[in-house]
């Protein structure tokens, strides 16, 4: 059987028509309807029969939903639906899963899931609700997109069913958030959540209804008046402007060499021989927008717009691009007062759709920081710019360097940093949480000196006191100090790091996202490397040959 | 109450000495008579049919002669004689013990091919049940009666294991069964085809010709399950299934037998002139042959077939006569399949043979129909006539599978769509076509009169003469 080709550099931006999704609208409702084409798979080896998708298929709708937050402000409600009859979605294509290496498999749910909260983000932040019109029959991964809608539909033609049949039928665990939020966003009952899930027929109908895993139903007659009924409930709910002119999202300017990825505002350059990245960050230059229609006139060449784009993608292309360069040197360069002042003007004028889509975008782009499986050092030198929404990069990273220079001295200025308003809540990482809550744990002495400390420019003791960064090695020290550092972490095992970061980085309470995350990396990878899944006898690996999958029975 | 079993429903399961069955059954066997009167043959309820019932399994009894209303037809539970000996024929269990109870980890899976074979078996009552009217003779009515009937007791064999062996779920999917009508948009049947209505006796004879000779494949492949009950169950139906088949081959066979009638007579083979006798020409046979070929192929499933592979691996579902295949685990072999390569020609493509088991099935089906087309066309040379029925390539006009939409000729050629549709109307039943039957479409309900269309039977049922009253009106 032809393995999956995962050399082959894969892009996250979409340049011309979608092949999988047909997008229409009809005033402040956008029907999204799923039509895979069984023959436009990502990687040759597999056909996506039965509305099942792949990685392309799920970066095509990252895209569409991009476009409908930025290009489609009027639309309140995303009807997500399929073009087939009696099929929504069969779920992941389960032939790509049994032919891909365990990292192919992880990068795709991590990306999976991240579109699925981003749905859930946008509804909860923006305003921008999504409604599942389950038209047919919907399995596994098909059933956990729509659990990322605010509601569900399902159409009652007595054989529709909704369900998650990975355990019995394949042997691993759906793979984006469908137990935890069975369980947690729908309240499922757990012995039933216990009964719906090793069913791999699923439940249907009135059933599925009383168990909450689907809010209504309707018969195919009434169906799309129903879908109708909701949508508008929903569009009534959204805070989404009714009459607002959307902005273009042109591709984005990036070039690509064997030294790294290069855009406007972002740089990423590889050092192979230390398995280091280092990702630069650009303060805005120049004069910026002040106003709502200066900031409307720049659209996606506004620099928080921009930037945010730009960092998006480098993280999705260094994830699945480039696994082995393990650690990544997070730096800004720039003017810190320009990135305080482009912060003022978002927060402003936060209540501009604009504006707050942009929010938005930042706010899920740092949060594919958080949950990325890269150790993450902060450099922050001289010239650099990490104030604000850049911060937010120090507070992401595992530890953070300040270079201290002896302030009388050099005429080289000591790096500062800064928070602002930005910090304290507009950009909550996955736990719900701002970064600097998470920082300090609650802490109520530690974040009323962030308090105090806000739009103040701090050097390296006063950032150290306040507990903002992990060392300020002087000038002597730096080279050394910060060289060891590197090689040290890039040593270590990569998958104990993996762990251990991901295990520290959300101290306090669990959130449906969190949990999502943890359950992927921990049970979820578990049984994907475990044999009675992937080995020669393993139930996945197996799926659709004809051979039975032989367990070890052993509980682990 | 205290009800005689063996009476009301004749079964050799003992059903007497079964409450929990018996309880499933009381409940069920209402709900099924108020879906006979309410989705039954219409109009035709009260009259007295002369059907067969079976009554045992034996020789003797699974033929029992005489008039009944067909509301009070005993339908009833047979299973073929248990064969103690019998073991596991095919896939990764092969020689061992077959099973008596439905194992666990197949209760799912089993189910659902229960539920989707039992579903046509209603479906094609439903959508027969207008034919009554237009029937061609009496000898046809009750023809149609003996498989309406024989499909409801079908679906008492698929419920009596449903209820036996599935527990809860199994009477839910007993009670669905008959809660989905076909053609109804709101609660369709499961399988497309078996939502489409019959509405004319050319049809009627199509679908027992080539759908109901689906139903024969399947039957066969779980005829050979190692879920002995469900085996045995449709070793008998596969009896019954027999004569719904004989109606459609013989019915084609009098459509063809009265149209080199008339021709003859006229000394034309102009279907127009054949057409205006009052026959149905041999182009337009053709036509319909064309269509309830290609739709009864995509009963079969994707030529290339996961679930297929599964049923076949865990012994659930094996190859029709899976006796005389020399390999009965089947790992190691390939199958070459025939394929679109996007490009308006073929590739071939090499699979394992157990994802292949459905074009398997297909391959045998489609060898089972081409005796039926010879038989026909003997009748056609005996009469000294050039023109030929035929079967269509398994390419033409389907809608699941490698081909699903990919225009081909009659021949299975990649042809464009242009062409295709330029076509269509020379090889599918056109509106006018279908106009011309349905004009046809007139009862007789006189004993002893036949339809001009259809030439008589050679025999009549059970050695009555064919102008026997077989249904008496009142």
């Amino acid at each position: 059987m032809p393995t999956v080709n995962e050399k082959e550099l894969v892009t996250f931006d979409v340049a011309g028509e979608h092949r999988h999704w047909r997008l229409t609208f009809d005033g402040r409702v956008a029907t999204l309807a799923m039509d895979v084409n069984e023959d436009c798979g990502l990687r040759p080896g597999y056909k996506l029969k039965l509305n099942s998708y792949d990685l392309g298929v799920d970066i095509e709708l990252h895209d569409i939903l991009q476009h409908i937050r930025f290009e489609h402000p009027e639309v309140a409600c995303v009807v997500l639906t399929s073009a087939r009859e009696r099929m929504f979605c069969a779920g992941a294509n389960i032939y790509m899963l049994g032919t891909s290496s365990h990292a192919w498999k992880v990068n795709f749910c991590k990306f999976t899931n991240e579109t699925r909260n981003g749905m859930e983000d946008s509804s909860r932040h923006d305003g921008l609700k999504f409604l599942a019109a389950l038209n047919g029959t919907t399995a596994g991964g098909g059933y956990e997109l729509a659990l990322a809608c605010d509601e569900i539909l399902l159409v009652d033609d007595r054989s529709s069913a909704v369900s998650l049949p990975e355990v019995p039928l394949l042997g691993v665990l759906p793979g984006t958030g469908g137990l935890t939020r069975v369980v947690d966003k729908r309240k499922v009952r757990r012995d039933l959540a216990d009964m719906f899930c090793t069913n791999p027929d699923g439940v249907k109908g009135e059933r599925a209804k009383e168990w909450g895993l689907v809010d209504d139903i309707a018969v195919p007659e009434k169906f799309q008046e129903v879908v109708r009924t909701h949508a508008q409930a929903l569009v009534n709910d959204s805070t989404r402007p009714a009459d607002a002119k959307g902005i273009k999202l042109t591709p984005l300017k990036r070039m690509l060499d064997d030294n790294g990825y290069h855009y406007e505002h972002v740089d990423v350059a590889f050092d192979r021989a230390t398995r280091t990245t280092t990702l630069t960050v650009r303060a805005p230059e120049g004069p910026q927008p002040l106003e709502p229609d200066a900031i409307h006139g720049a659209g996606d060449q506004w620099w928080p717009l921009a930037m945010a784009r730009e960092l998006d993608d480098a993280i999705l292309m260094l994830r699945v691009n480039e696994p082995e360069l393990g650690l990544l040197l997070l730096k800004t360069t720039g003017s810190i007062d320009a990135v305080l002042a482009s912060d003022r003007v978002m927060l402003q004028h936060r209540n501009d759709w604009l504006v707050r889509e942009t929010i938005g975008m930042l706010r899920r782009t740092l949060a594919r920081l958080d949950v990325s499986s890269r150790s993450m050092y902060a450099i922050i030198e001289p010239g650099s710019c990490f104030a604000g929404v850049l911060v937010e990069l120090a507070l992401a990273a595992d530890r953070s360097y300040m270079l201290a220079l002896p302030e009388e001295e050099g005429d080289a200025p000591t790096p500062k940093i800064a928070v602002d308003e930005m910090n304290f809540g507009l950009l909550p990482a996955v736990n719900g949480c701002s970064r600097l809550e998470t920082r300090f744990s609650g802490n109520a002495r530690s974040m009323a000196g962030a308090v105090k400390a806000k739009g103040k420019l701090l050097g390296p003791k006063e950032a150290l006191d306040l507990g903002l960064i992990t060392l300020a090695p002087d000038d002597l020290d730096w080279e050394d100090e910060v060289r060891i550092a590197i090689e040290e972490r890039a040593a270590l095992s990569p998958d104990a790091l993996t762990g251990m970061e991901a295990s520290l980085r959300f101290p306090g309470a669990e959130t449906t996202e969190t949990k999502v995350f943890g359950r992927l990396s921990a049970w979820q990878n578990w049984v994907f490397i475990r044999p009675n899944s992937t080995g020669e006898q393993g139930a996945l690996k197996l799926f659709g040959t004809g051979s039975k999958a032989r367990f070890n029975w052993e509980r682990v | 109450m205290s009800i005689n079993y063996q009476d009301r429903i004749p079964n050799n399961v003992d059903l007497g000495s079964n409450r929990t069955l018996q309880r499933a059954l009381e409940h069920w066997q209402p709900e099924f008579l108020k879906w006979w009167q309410d989705l039954g043959p219409r109009d035709f309820q009260v009259a007295d049919v002369y059907l067969r019932t079976a009554t045992s399994v034996d020789a003797k009894g699974w033929a029992t002669y005489g008039f009944v209303h067909m509301p009070e037809y005993r339908w009833g539970i047979f299973l073929a004689d248990r064969d103690p000996n019998r073991k596991i024929g095919f896939g990764d269990n092969y020689g061992q013990e077959v099973w008596q109870q439905i194992p666990g980890e197949f209760r799912a899976i089993l189910r659902r091919l229960i539920v989707t074979q039992g579903d046509t078996e209603p479906a094609s009552v439903e959508q027969q049940r207008m034919l009554g009217h237009t029937a061609p003779s009496l000898y046809d009515l009750r023809n149609l009666f003996q498989v309406n009937v024989e499909e409801g007791r079908h679906l008492w064999a698929m419920v009596y294991l449903l209820h036996a062996y599935f527990g809860r779920d199994g009477r839910e999917e007993a009670e669905e069964l008959l809660e989905r009508h076909s053609g109804d948009a709101n609660k369709p049947r499961i399988l497309g085809t078996f939502n489409e209505p019959i509405n004319d006796w050319l049809s009627f004879f199509m679908f027992t010709y080539f759908t109901d000779r689906d139903g024969k494949f399947q039957l066969k492949s779980l005829a050979e399950s190692s879920f002995d009950p469900l085996a045995r169950t449709c070793s008998f139906m596969l009896t019954e299934e027999a004569h719904h088949m004989f109606v459609g081959d013989t019915g084609i066979n009098r459509v063809v037998r009265r149209t080199l009638e008339v021709m003859k007579e006229l000394g034309t083979e102009d279907p127009l002139a054949v057409r205006n006798a009052g026959a149905i020409d041999l182009p337009t046979v053709q036509k319909y042959l064309n269509f309830w070929f290609s739709s009864s192929l995509d009963l079969f499933g994707s030529e290339t077939s996961s679930n297929a592979a599964s049923y076949f691996a865990n012994g659930l579902k094996g190859r029709p006569d899976e006796a005389q295949y020399e390999d009965h685990i089947a790992i190691e072999q390939s199958f070459s399949l025939e394929l679109p390569d996007g490009s308006g020609s073929t590739k071939v493509e090499q699979i394992p043979m157990r994802n292949a088991m459905n074009e398997v099935t297909r391959g045998s089906y489609v060898r089972d129909c081409e005796l039926g087309v010879k038989r026909w066309n003997r009748l056609i040379e005996k009469a000294g006539y050039s023109f030929r029925l035929s079967l269509p390539s398994t390419r033409f006009r389907r809608n699941i599978g490698a081909w699903a939409g990919v225009p081909t000729d009659l021949t299975g050629r990649p042809i464009g769509q242009e062409q295709f549709s330029a076509q269509i109307g020379e090889w599918l039943p056109s509106e006018s076509d279908r106009a011309y039957i349905m004009s046809l479409m007139h009862g007789v309900h006189e004993q002893g009169k036949m339809a001009a269309w259809i030439a008589p039977p050679d025999r009549g049922i059970n050695n009555n003469p064919v102008d026997y009253e077989y249904v008496r009106l009142h």
